[in-house]
């Protein structure tokens, strides 16, 4: 596993968030704005937590990523581009037709993704059957799960959870993407989560709620999981920002699924850049 | 190939031959997993639970994220065999089948129960019409129903064998034995139970033995039947089907509806050929209600009787 300085963590964050952000404008199409929520969790994970290995994506031992809420698949596209699981100039490629970069993560496609997500609620269940097949192969590695805050309104997401901890799967990591917002709306106004780490808390897994874009937290959160083997899965809500680091899509929920116009395109990475110098 | 005397053989329920086939696979194969969703008893799985626990995951009344979970366990290099009820294991699962399983072309076994009219008493709600239907359309999806005990046991063998998802149906109610059990089968290869010349009989799981009863009524009536047992209806046995059209009649005979099953499986090959003509004998596109299989049969054709009426009927 290699391992980066918490500044070396906040560039490569804005840089996946440049990756991203391009990815949607080239095709004119995608999700910006949960991608850009999930990318300082997202980018932690890939360049200092995950024992993967990009010239081999299938190896056995390796950790297991499943982005549930696989529309914001530019992220995860962006942080595989930047590890080297597929060539950076791929970007170019998003969305089109046998691209490994399809509209929502393809296992048959693109190296590195551990299996096809996009239907929202069922990405957690197969992060359950990695994490339980993982222990009863007695292997060390883990699984770290993605949910979108919108995603927890399907109940299969409840049905995976209570799996995880009847069958003690403290090597499964579930990030929480809570960003408050989703296609129709706040997630207040369509249909309110309440206290997303209380119910994971509730269903007997072990909770934290973080500053989704504090790469101090985020790391210190991510050290504190990796040895607490009680038997426990993890949680770990993120408070979060939707279009985070883009003034204008920012807590926009018009930018969930739209890709900005080239003026917009130049803004949003003349403040990404602004970031990258800051 | 050796058929039994059906008046003189034993009825089994072919989720009995689910039950002892997993059982003897978990064994000899640790990959193997059961994945129950608390029906475990009804479908047979008990003895697999009791004598493998460590590969036995119970989700609970919980059957997405049965098919889910299941998919990830195939990424790990499990073979896990999903089991409850047919209107459950096709319906209730089939979005997170389609996305999780078949779309990534992953090796899990949709291994269910209480397939067709069968659940009879328990009413319409709990049988299973349309399930081969729908799994039919997924793409990668391979959709098998044994006629009889020792067929059923053959094919769960060979499920786990082969890879790729699999839907394999079974029967909740005693089916006659048929087949000697050392009769070999193969996903995608009909059964030629008998070869004839004027009419041709395709039938699947518990309405084998219907067709069976039926050909010998027509051969006493000096009518040639070819009869096959189209235990997989996909991927379909084509050069099978094709052998029908040469002889131009047929009457397709399942315990499905009528619509996107076998009868619609075989159809679609007749209308491409451009000949033939093909009678279907199936659920006539409604649901069922409380009431014994066998008058649940009789109330949609699904008998002897209408068998041999519909292929005089096409001669």
């Amino acid at each position: 596993m290699e391992s980066m300085t918490l500044e070396e963590l906040k560039k490569k964050a804005i840089e996946l968030r440049e990756t991203a952000v391009t990815m949607v404008y080239k095709a004119q199409s995608g999700h910006p704005g949960g991608s850009l929520s999930a990318a300082d969790f997202v980018t932690a994970l890939y360049f200092n937590e995950m024992n993967v290995n990009p010239e081999e994506p299938e190896w056995a031992d390796r950790d297991r990523f499943v982005l549930s809420k696989g529309h914001v698949a530019p992220i995860q596209y962006a942080a595989l581009a930047h590890k080297g699981f597929v060539p950076l100039e791929t970007i170019n490629t998003l969305r089109e037709y046998g691209s490994p970069f399809q509209g929502h993560p393809d296992s048959k496609k693109c190296p590195g993704v551990d299996i096809s997500t996009g239907s929202l609620g069922q990405g957690l269940s197969c992060a359950v059957g990695m994490a339980l097949g993982g222990k009863l192969d007695e292997k060390a590695y883990r699984v770290f799960a993605v949910v979108g805050d919108g995603e927890c309104q399907e109940g299969q997401i409840w049905e995976a959870a209570q799996t995880a901890v009847k069958y003690e799967l403290d090597n499964l990591v579930v990030f929480i993407d809570d960003n408050g917002l989703q296609i129709d709306g706040t997630t207040e106004e369509v249909m309110p989560n309440h206290d997303l780490e209380k119910k994971f808390q509730a269903f007997g897994f072990e909770t934290k709620r973080i500053d989704g874009h504090s790469m101090e937290e985020i790391v210190e959160t991510l050290d504190e999981v990796r040895e607490a083997k009680n038997g426990k899965p993890k949680c770990v809500v993120c408070n979060t920002v939707k279009g985070k680091g883009v003034s204008y899509m920012e807590n926009v929920v018009g930018w969930h699924g739209k890709a900005p116009n080239e003026e917009q395109y130049n803004l949003a990475m003349e403040e990404l850049a602004r970031g990258l110098h800051a | 190939m050796t058929v039994i005397d059906l008046k003189a053989t034993e009825q089994i329920a072919t989720r009995q031959a689910f039950g002892d086939e997993i059982a003897k696979l978990g064994r000899d194969n640790k990959n193997i997993l059961v994945v129950d969703a608390d029906i475990g008893s009804s479908c047979k799985t008990t003895k697999f639970m009791n004598e493998f626990p460590k590969q036995h995951i119970n989700v609970g009344i919980a059957e997405q994220n049965a098919a889910g979970l299941a998919a990830g366990l195939a990424t790990t290099g499990k073979i896990p065999f999903v089991s409850t009820y047919a209107v459950f294991g096709s319906l209730r699962m089939a979005e997170q089948i389609r996305q999780e399983i078949c779309y990534p072309n992953l090796n899990v076994k949709i291994a269910c129960s209480h397939g067709g009219l069968t659940p009879a008493n328990d009413g319409g709600s709990h049988q299973a019409i349309e399930d081969m239907g729908v799994l039919r359309t997924l793409p990668n999806m391979t959709v098998i129903m044994g006629a009889d005990y020792h067929s059923t046991r053959k094919l769960v063998k060979q499920a786990a064998e082969v890879y790729g998802p699999v839907y394999l149906r079974f029967t909740r109610d005693t089916v006659p034995v048929i087949y000697d059990e050392n009769e070999e089968f193969e996903i995608g290869k009909a059964k030629h139970l008998k070869d004839g010349k004027d009419v041709a009989l395709i039938a699947n799981g518990d309405t084998v033995h219907l067709a069976l009863q039926s050909a010998e009524i027509l051969e006493d009536k000096g009518i040639s039947v070819k009869l096959l047992d189209m235990h997989t209806i996909k991927p379909i046995d084509r050069e099978a089907v094709l052998e029908c059209i040469e002889i131009g009649k047929i009457v397709t005979v399942e315990d499905h509806n009528i619509i996107n099953g076998l009868g619609s499986a075989v159809s679609e090959i007749v209308a491409e050929q451009g000949k033939g003509v093909v009678r279907r004998i199936g659920v006539q596109d409604q649901f069922g209600e409380s009431a014994p299989y066998e008058k649940l049969l009789e109330l949609n054709g699904i008998t002897v009787e209408n068998i041999v009426n519909m292929a005089e009927e096409i001669l």
